[in-house]
């Protein structure tokens, strides 16, 4: 195959593909409005193209991917979901697109509205008292969550609790987000079951101790059954517990962060609530709080007075803002739209066949890969390339060789605690004729890797390019094209 | 089977007796019964596709757009054209369904589309390497406070009263928790007062901050500034408006150590405030410092060039607590949004945009200041927004002007309670002259 152009390769001086009107308004020269030396002296190199060369590009390099929509995207943590394409249409409104965020809050009612129903949707959902939509995504609402913890126990004059406790199974975000609040991580391992360990647990936690984060179901897609003795060790140190929403999709209408004890929630709106990931974004992270809590979420928030909806900016306990204006609106207008056509029982069923469609793959599998916690899963479940490993076959190996079989890869070498991890994830969209394609292919793979470990290594085969010299990328780095 | 759930009853079952169980609630047994919502969620009966469409387009009846009304209100977020092509490209399903591209084999053209961003993000600020996007203009600036302390071990840093309101704000909240200390630097004339500046400056400064055109809409002096940030070992963070880079110096060529901006004027719609997108630049000396994602050009085994995700020591899944930041998921279509608008553009194109903004803002000013009822506050050159003083308070033109379906300037005076009856008007490419001379009408009516 040939290699594939870059917009700036295919310029051609004089090109264009833009349409603007002319000037109606008499003109100034440019140096009477801005002095020289704050001008450019040279154009910036951009490329002269037009615009069926942009069309076509773009849709050229768009066919080199892989997404939800051309199969099966079992990635783990990340709830790859179908987008329902009707929600598109629904939030490319104009009503919902072209709205200026500082237009008087009279001219924005459905938005206000749409935003508050959202923060109560959520809330019922979860089992807190209030959310913010202002997180612009997972790590930003853990960010948005950390601050209002460590507000928590400043404003009670409780200023030694510099502490935030992460299991070691965690996703990177959570110890980076404590960084960024300028907590110390302190890591507490896990069982053999999988789990949070107790003993460790009750070892670590002191008066310094501000939080726990925790995922649940965790990043083994294990649920912790000793949630309310976690809850209870950590609130009778005085510290709050913190969920990360990243495998909410497991619980949907079947149980609720707050009813097991956490103070503090965030949810990703791009994964349980299926909207679109993006190709890495936008995503939305809003961040639920239990009532004592509610006084330090992120400013504004959308309250309801007299008939009317209206910003609120009045609040001096809050931590501030975050980000600008409300976050990402259009990110919660599908995410509304999916609730709203969804209602309790969908949501049931979505955490149901999640976790069906998870131990149903976890079942078939585990006779051909090994299985480091062989127990129900919710809806992911982790399995390592260790057998394989003995041949020479990596998870990585695995992992490229699925996609010969037109399905994305699962997470591999995570959780950490995971030799050779490979962490899947179907969701509910999936047919149970998928997982028994998905299922078929790697049971073949199994056994490509006793007969033909070759085939393994040198996979993929054929996907647009083969597998990347990634060392030599960060040793040398090569960021931007230069002509 | 509900909606977007495959599987039918007799899927459920046999899926069930191949895992030997007889109830789906077996599957659930690890959750305590204590914690099981006893009966069911408390939500809206759910709707069909025909019942949700109504439902959804009423909430959206409910607003007004600047479809419906002229508008002349900017202060970080603007109504500029975006070409048809821009949304054809994004709703390519192939690129709005994919994620973050792990997996680089299938994920070339997400990798590619973020290079050649990178590449567009350099040649605007005239720096030599820019990430893959950040959340959006504010967060990309407290990122780059952050990323600045680090870099250079202090902890204070100096901001000008002439960045965003906003932005401010957020860079407050992110150093609050750090423990930077941050000082403002006022303004004379509507720039950043150099001479405040001097005095401010000390060898505990970890970084100077400016936007670019600032929140006035006024054109900073950008290398003078650079020039006192480095006296002192500070780094130099701009903040600027990517449309004007087509005409203005890029920050780059002023000395400018971190540039960062809203990019929502790329091809982005207002969306009521998001989702936008932020850009980061910096130097090579400086990359392995900064957030986010950053993709690199390599080869593959068969030797073709292609593109990966790389210098990921830097981030969260790898580096865990010492990460330069927490960032993950970020803003991947908006950059995209914003490659597709520059391809469009072009060299020309932009500079277009830029210019017949620049036109009808100053148009716009002269007439209202030769009007004789708004007078002039500031003598600074500015690119596409300015500042005039109204002649009743804000609040009250602009309520007068919706009567014409005009959206007003912004009431400067939120922020700045020195800055009475001051409006910040933002004139773009959209406005035609009939348009602003209605304006100028109306507010002379007053």
């Amino acid at each position: 195959m040939k290699e594939s152009a870059l917009i700036f390769e295919i310029s051609r001086s004089g090109r264009k593909a833009f349409s603007l009107p002319e000037c109606d308004v008499p003109e100034l020269p440019l140096e009477e409005m801005i002095p020289d030396e704050c001008l450019r002296d040279k154009d910036a190199r951009l490329p002269e193209v037009s615009e069926v060369d942009v069309v076509r590009h773009y849709t050229r390099l768009s066919r080199l991917n892989h997404g939800v929509d051309s199969g099966f995207y079992p990635l783990g943590s990340c709830t790859m979901k179908y987008n329902p394409k009707v929600n598109e249409d629904i939030a490319g409104q104009e009503g919902f697109t072209q709205v200026h965020p500082l237009q008087p809050e009279n001219m924005v009612q459905g938005c206000l509205e749409l935003m508050y129903k959202t923060d109560r949707l959520l809330s019922e959902i979860t089992g807190m008292d209030r959310f913010s939509l202002q997180p612009a995504a997972g790590a930003h609402g853990e960010m948005a969550g950390l601050m209002i913890i460590k507000s928590y126990h400043m404003q009670r004059g409780d200023t030694k609790r510099n502490k935030i406790i992460v299991p070691d199974s965690a996703h990177g975000t959570n110890p980076a987000s404590a960084a960024m609040v300028g907590f110390k991580m302190v890591e507490v391992k896990s069982n053999e079951r999988g789990e949070v360990d107790l003993e460790a647990l009750k070892a670590l936690v002191d008066d310094e101790t501000a939080g726990l984060m925790l995922t649940n179901p965790n990043t083994l897609g294990l649920f912790e059954e000793n949630i309310l003795e976690i809850s209870r060790i950590v609130h009778e140190a005085g510290g709050l517990l913190y969920y990360d929403g990243a495998n909410m999709n497991a619980i949907l209408g079947i149980a609720r962060p707050g009813d097991m004890g956490f103070d503090v929630v965030h949810l990703n709106l791009h994964k349980t609530f299926s909207t679109p990931h993006g190709g890495g974004g936008p995503g939305s992270g809003p961040v639920g709080v239990k009532k004592e809590l509610v006084q330090f979420l992120p400013v504004p928030m959308v309250e309801f007075k007299d008939g009317e909806y209206y910003l609120d900016y009045d609040r001096p306990c809050s931590i501030g803002m975050i980000k600008s204006f409300y976050g990402n609106f259009s990110v919660a207008v599908k995410a509304y739209a999916y609730i709203m056509s969804m209602g309790a029982e969908g949501l049931k069923e979505v955490a149901e066949t999640a976790v069906l469609n998870a131990n149903y793959i976890m079942q078939r599998l585990k006779e051909y890969y090994l299985l480091p916690y062989d127990r129900t899963c919710m809806h992911e479940f982790v399995i390592s390339a260790q057998k394989q490993k003995e041949k020479g076959i990596s998870a990585m190996d695995i992992a490229k060789r699925l996609m010969d079989f037109g399905f994305h890869p699962p997470t591999v070498y995570f959780p950490l605690i995971v030799k050779e991890a490979m962490m899947i994830e179907p969701t509910e969209t999936e047919s149970r004729d998928t997982l028994d394609a998905f299922v078929g292919a790697l049971i073949q793979i199994a056994k490509e890797a006793q007969t033909e470990p070759d085939k393994l290594k040198q996979a993929p085969h054929v996907t647009p390019v083969k597998r990347l010299d990634e060392a030599g990328a960060a040793r040398n780095p090569v960021l931007r094209w230069t002509p | 089977m509900g909606r977007y759930v495959p599987n039918t009853g007799q899927d459920r079952k046999e899926m069930l007796d191949e895992l030997g169980l007889d109830s789906i609630d077996q599957l659930f047994e690890d959750i305590p019964y204590e914690v099981r919502i006893a009966g069911r969620l408390n939500l809206p009966e759910p709707l069909s596709e025909v019942e949700l469409v109504r439902h959804m387009r009423e909430l959206a009846e409910k607003n007004e757009t600047v479809e419906d009304y002229i508008c002349f209100l900017g202060a970080g977020a603007y109504d500029r054209y975006i070409p048809s092509v821009v949304g054809h490209i994004l709703s390519r399903q192939e690129f709005y369904t994919a994620y973050t591209p792990y997996q680089p084999e299938i994920s070339q053209g997400t990798l590619q589309a973020i290079f050649e961003y990178q590449t567009m993000i350099c040649e605007l600020t005239g720096m030599e390497v820019s990430n893959a996007s950040m959340y959006d203009g504010a967060s990309a600036l407290a990122e780059a406070v952050i990323m600045a302390c680090q870099a250079t071990g202090r902890k204070k840093v100096l901001m000008a009263r002439t960045v965003h309101p906003q932005s401010r704000k957020v860079v407050h909240t992110y150093c609050r928790f750090r423990d930077i200390q941050l000082c403002e630097v006022g303004y004379d004339d509507g720039r950043l007062d150099v001479d405040e500046l001097k005095q401010m400056i000390s060898d505990e400064v970890a970084a100077v901050v400016v936007q670019n055109p600032n929140f006035f809409g006024i054109v900073e002096l950008l290398d003078e500034i650079a020039e006192v940030s480095h006296s002192h070992g500070a780094l130099f963070i701009t903040s600027v408006n990517p449309v004007s880079l087509a005409v203005l110096k890029p920050p780059g060529n002023a000395g400018a150590d971190i540039v960062v901006g809203e990019g929502q004027s790329l091809g982005n719609p207002l969306s009521f405030g998001g989702p936008y997108l932020g850009f980061m630049a910096t130097s090579r000396k400086l990359m392995r410092r900064m957030p986010g994602r950053v993709v690199g050009q390599t080869t593959d085994t068969s030797g073709r060039r292609a593109f990966v995700l790389t210098i990921q020591t830097r981030e969260q899944h790898i580096r865990r607590e010492k990460a330069t930041s927490n960032i993950c998921t970020n803003q991947a279509l908006n950059a995209l949004a914003a490659t597709v608008y520059l391809a469009l553009m072009g060299r020309e194109g932009l500079k277009k945009v830029a210019l017949l903004s620049m036109q009808k803002a100053h148009y716009a000013y002269q007439r209202l200041i030769s009007q004789g009822r708004c007078s002039a506050l500031f003598s600074a050159p500015f690119f596409d927004e300015f500042v005039v003083t109204s002649p009743v308070p804000v609040e009250q033109l602009n309520e007068k002007l919706l009567e014409s379906k005009i959206i007003g300037g912004y009431a400067l005076e939120r922020d700045y309670p020195e800055l009475k009856n001051a409006w910040l008007v933002a004139v773009t490419e959209k406005r035609t002259k009939n348009e602003i001379d209605m304006l100028v009408e109306r507010v002379g009516e007053l």
